[in-house]
């Protein structure tokens, strides 16, 4: 009896390593796809079908391979944000990994557009962070607003408040993600909110500095604060 | 014999296909105010399912051979701490004496997180796991009983609860066993609670630190064990990995039958 009873649990635990769980990871379906002509016949003019250049009559390339930076080959470390593996929308209807970040100087916050409080005031402490830094400095820089609230801030929305408040340059990038990856987001940067409202939520204000291998290397918490060591930490890690 | 053993074998591919899919019990949805709540207004929760018991550590050893990441060798340290899975003397098996079927414990937000996933489930909000552990075994809501409150509170008293095994504490109104009894429980929104306190640099009700409403309120004082746990969620990070913090999973009602 022992001995069958042995090769039975045997079976179970033999079938319990084997029962395979199915990995649920959900991706976002991207708007469409943004070409620009490798030439910048038009400058910076983006176009939504692909085709050829309407100037140099060049094969448009799609936004994402011609802006994907020659990464170095190095691996990420562990303590890493390109660890995360969830898709964002960019403003631009782009849909990125954190990793296609790697390579600059990162600047981090967490806001929604509607916020009628103490998001204005962090935005304005990113441009004011970004107006200290030289503009040297801006090809090494991405400044990055994550959306906490993912449903209202579609990439139409973020894009519309970008130029709104005159952060539409390259080096701005605003992010929607799915309400999991934000969640995974805000734990990571140790960022606290909580949806008060169907419009308001109310949210710790943190803005992180990530060096171009996204480890975290600073974090100013508070509003109005003095910037100055985060502008200093920018400038040690860009030069780095 | 063979015809026994088949039976076994028939029985266990049962078994073990029903254990990645543990048991769960519906509970259903319900409006209530909880000890902290949204401008201290009312909740409305949506039918779900909830796992019966917290995840066991056989559960994770079987879910960590099959994602190697999340093994205590292998894990990110930007996804738990240096005491992840610290009961464990490798990858894969436990220290003498931990009970196989204890909640597991000494775990992430982060690996929680990764195991719902995986089962095609999610960790509960706080206002669901905070409704389903108001009931005791008679009544939905039992936050005014006193025995009730004295048992959680006597509980928070007593050391070691952590290596008891599932099942071991009372079955509920809804029939989800070790709400209260056993181990602390992760919730998938832990980090929103914002309570004085709960970092140094955030002060309460402090308009420069919070965007929209301020903090939060009490709307029952009484239920001093809430508080505490409402408490230790705001003081933890998604890293942190705590002996006596355990989790399960549940799953949205319309996403599919048990």
């Amino acid at each position: 009896m022992m001995n069958n009873y042995k090769w039975v649990l045997g079976i179970f635990t033999m079938l319990f390593v084997l029962v395979s769980c199915n990995n649920g990871t959900k991706t976002m379906a991207s708007n469409e796809i943004a070409y620009a002509c490798p030439m910048k016949c038009e400058g910076d003019k983006i176009y939504y079908k692909g085709g050829s250049c309407p100037v140099c009559k060049m094969d448009l390339m799609t936004l994402t391979s011609l802006t994907a930076e020659p990464v170095e080959s190095e691996e990420i470390s562990e303590e890493s944000i390109f660890n995360l593996t969830s898709k964002w929308n960019t403003e631009e209807g782009n849909s990125i990994e954190l990793k296609d970040l790697k390579g600059k100087t990162l600047v981090m916050v967490m806001i929604y557009t509607t916020c009628k409080a103490a998001c204005p005031r962090l935005v304005a402490d990113m441009r004011n962070i970004e107006k200290q830094i030289p503009e040297s400095f801006t090809n090494d820089m991405q400044y990055v607003l994550v959306s906490i609230d993912p449903k209202t801030d579609t990439p139409t929305h973020l894009k519309a408040f970008a130029m709104e408040n005159f952060m539409d340059g390259d080096h701005w990038t605003f992010l929607q993600g799915t309400e999991m990856g934000v969640r995974e987001f805000a734990n990571v940067l140790a960022v606290k909110y909580k949806q008060i409202s169907p419009m308001a939520f109310s949210h710790s204000n943190i803005i992180s500095v990530f060096n171009p291998q996204g480890e975290l290397v600073h974090q100013q918490e508070g509003l109005g604060v003095d910037n100055k060591e985060t502008v200093e930490k920018i400038i040690e890690t860009v030069n780095k | 014999m063979t015809v026994l053993r088949l039976t076994f074998c028939i029985l266990f591919l049962w078994v073990a296909n029903a254990n990645c899919q543990s048991k769960m019990v519906a509970i259903q949805g319900g409006t209530y105010i909880p000890l902290y709540g949204r401008d201290s207004l009312k909740v409305t929760i949506s039918d779900f399912y909830m796992d019966v018991y917290p995840v066991t550590n056989q559960e994770f050893v079987a879910f960590v051979k099959q994602n190697p990441n999340w093994q205590k060798s292998k894990v990110k340290k930007l996804f738990a701490d240096g005491s992840y899975l610290m009961n464990w003397t490798s990858d894969t098996t436990l220290k003498e004496g931990l009970e196989l079927t204890a909640p597991v414990t000494n775990i992430s937000w982060f690996a929680a997180n990764a195991y719902c996933e995986c089962q095609g489930k999610r960790l509960p909000t706080i206002d669901e796991w905070e409704y389903a552990a108001m009931a005791n075994e008679n009544e939905p809501d039992a936050r005014k009983n006193e025995t009730y409150n004295e048992y959680i509170l006597g509980w928070y008293e007593k050391p070691k609860t952590f290596n008891n095994v599932i099942g071991s504490t009372f079955k509920n109104y809804w029939g989800v066993y070790d709400l209260h009894g056993l181990v602390w429980e992760w919730t998938s929104d832990f980090n929103s609670v914002l309570m004085s306190g709960e970092s140094r640099k955030d002060v309460d009700n402090d308009s420069n630190l919070f965007c929209g409403s301020g903090a939060v309120g009490a709307t029952d004082l009484m239920n001093y064990a809430a508080f505490m746990r409402y408490a230790t969620r705001g003081s933890l990070k998604a890293k942190y990995t705590m002996k006596n913090l355990g989790f399960r999973c549940v799953k949205n009602k319309d996403d599919e039958q048990l």
